[in-house]
């Protein structure tokens, strides 16, 4: 039973993953029934505030506004964060130099620091986009030097013993060996962005997807707020899947196809 | 009869690669190897054979280039070498092989590095693939094949850049004993179609006395020279009826004694 349970699941993973969907949305629409909270709207109801702000256009122009800073901010982060991340992992000078301003960006509880960017910045995009960056590059960062650091030492002494030159070595053998890491930590960076950018739009002004969320709350409309939570947590999710297919369509052709 | 020959300066004439006067101290502590003076000949199999701790992998990694030694010189035929050369290949213990290329994209990999065009190189490949037994793998990825079809594919990528010496480097203790034996019984065969030079580090004392033409003995804490052993075993026949000639296993009883002094 078992048995033909797994082999099911290996060749339909979809229709699980569909039905755990739908299991955890009836269990929604159940607690939203049992009216235990008064701000807490059915699944459908929640449906149907989507289907509404999407219809009217006003969740299209929201997503507009909010992805302009993420978009810019990830992007920014992405190429700096690799490079320094890449740079940190071939040199020790770099290392020494770089790699503490990032543990502490990482560690640091950047919500904290985000009124001070405001202080600086004001409350233009540039804040919205410093947000993204802040929360998104030590961790793009961090694992980008780390997957170079993890590189099987004997892939290197293997390209060496080959007479492959330094420039061989790093774009033959490190950058592909470090890139399933790597892209461990784009999709954990870009998941973070996500945070950087609806933190922004909720602390500094409301603006887009935090523009929604504040003002649905403020009119008591909490299917709308529920249903903008659940786009901004969706569209987060098939953002950082798709990118994980990109990866192997890419960088790993070992595993496509199995 | 085999000979046990005293340690000596070896001077005979054809020698591929010599190592003179090395020591390696690691840390500025660690004495892994010790005034280690030795000659390899052209065309024969050595093994560097000791317990852990006797520095044989570092000699290996020494003479390969990919380790400085700390002070004295490899020479490789009369030359002194610094670094790797297109004149030694390396096989590794744990095979090396990039998981995102293909067999033939493997074995074509030391030429591809040195700019062999696309053609000539997987034509190469695919000969050599063809001589370690992978023919039809071509297009299989590492991970589809067994530890002992790795290793054929690190072997046939070695074979495939036509170095005079193969270093290897423990090639068969990451395998199971019976793909061990079936390597070590094709690794005589190869040898009767590639003319090239042998170094092999090994822990293993039957694989030692069954494959080679010599014998380097290292015994460990600091690595030093303890003797050089000469089997004289004929490898001609079936490479399975080695294993029962008493040559074979009375040589192997020979150095068993010798190094069991060294193993608590």
């Amino acid at each position: 039973m078992t048995g033909a349970l797994g082999v099911l699941a290996d060749n339909t993973p979809v229709l699980w993953r569909l039905l755990s969907l739908a299991l955890f949305f009836a269990a929604w629409e159940i607690a939203g029934r049992t009216n235990f909270n008064y701000a807490f709207p059915t699944f459908f109801e929640t449906m149907t505030a989507l289907w509404e702000m999407t219809a009217d256009g006003s969740l299209f122009s929201a997503y507009l506004r909010t992805l302009q800073p993420l978009v810019i901010g990830l992007v920014f982060s992405l190429a700096v964060g690799v490079s320094a991340g890449v740079l940190m992992g071939l040199r020790r000078d770099a290392e020494w130099i770089t790699l503490p301003v990032f543990i502490t960006m990482q560690a640091a509880p950047m919500a904290a620091l985000i009124p001070l960017i405001t202080f600086v910045y004001g409350i233009g995009m540039t804040s919205k986009v410093l947000a993204v960056v802040m929360l998104a590059m030590p961790v793009i960062a961090i694992n980008s030097y780390k997957s170079v650091r993890n590189v099987s030492p004997s892939l290197v002494d293997m390209c060496k013993s080959f007479q492959g030159s330094r420039r061989q070595q790093v774009f033959r053998i490190i950058l592909p060996a470090a890139s399933p890491m790597m892209f461990a930590g784009i999709r954990l960076g870009v998941a973070e962005g996500f945070s950087g950018a609806v933190l922004a739009e909720l602390l500094i002004t409301p603006t887009g997807i935090g523009d929604l969320i504040t003002y649905s709350r403020s009119v008591a409309q909490f299917d709308h707020m529920y249903a903008v939570i659940l786009s901004i947590v969706a569209f987060a999710v098939i953002t950082v899947s798709l990118l994980q297919l990109l990866e192997t369509k890419l960088f790993r052709p070992e595993k496509r196809g199995t | 009869m085999h000979m046990t020959q005293p340690i000596v300066a070896e001077t005979e004439a054809d020698q591929i690669i010599e190592v003179a006067g090395i020591h390696k101290v690691y840390n500025e502590t660690v004495t892994a190897l010790k005034d280690i003076n030795l000659g390899f000949g052209r065309g024969e199999l050595t093994s560097l054979l000791g317990p852990s701790g006797c520095g044989k992998t570092t000699l290996l990694k020494i003479i390969s280039g990919l380790l400085k030694p700390t002070s004295g010189e490899i020479r490789v035929n009369g030359e002194t070498v610094t670094g790797p050369g297109p004149e030694r290949a390396f096989v590794f213990q744990d095979f090396a092989l990039m998981p995102w290329a293909t067999v033939l994209k493997n074995a074509a990999f030391g030429l591809e590095l040195k700019g062999v065009g696309q053609k000539a190189r997987e034509d190469k490949a695919r000969h050599y693939i063809n001589e370690v037994g992978l023919a039809g793998f071509e297009d299989k990825y590492p991970h589809e094949l067994s530890g002992g079809m790795r290793q054929r594919v690190g072997l046939a990528r070695a074979l495939a850049v036509e170095a005079e010496v193969l270093l290897m480097d423990e090639p068969f203790s990451a395998v199971d004993e019976q793909t061990r034996r079936k390597f070590q019984e094709d690794l005589i065969r190869l040898r009767e179609t590639e003319n090239k030079t042998f170094i092999l580090v090994t822990h293993s004392i039957e694989e030692a006395v069954y494959l080679s033409d010599r014998i380097v003995l290292l015994s460990p804490r600091p690595g030093r020279l303890k003797q050089v052993v000469t089997p004289e075993i004929d490898r001609s026949g079936n490479p399975e009826a080695i294993r029962r000639n008493p040559e074979y296993l009375d040589l192997i009883d020979d150095i068993w004694a010798g190094l069991r002094d060294y193993v608590e």
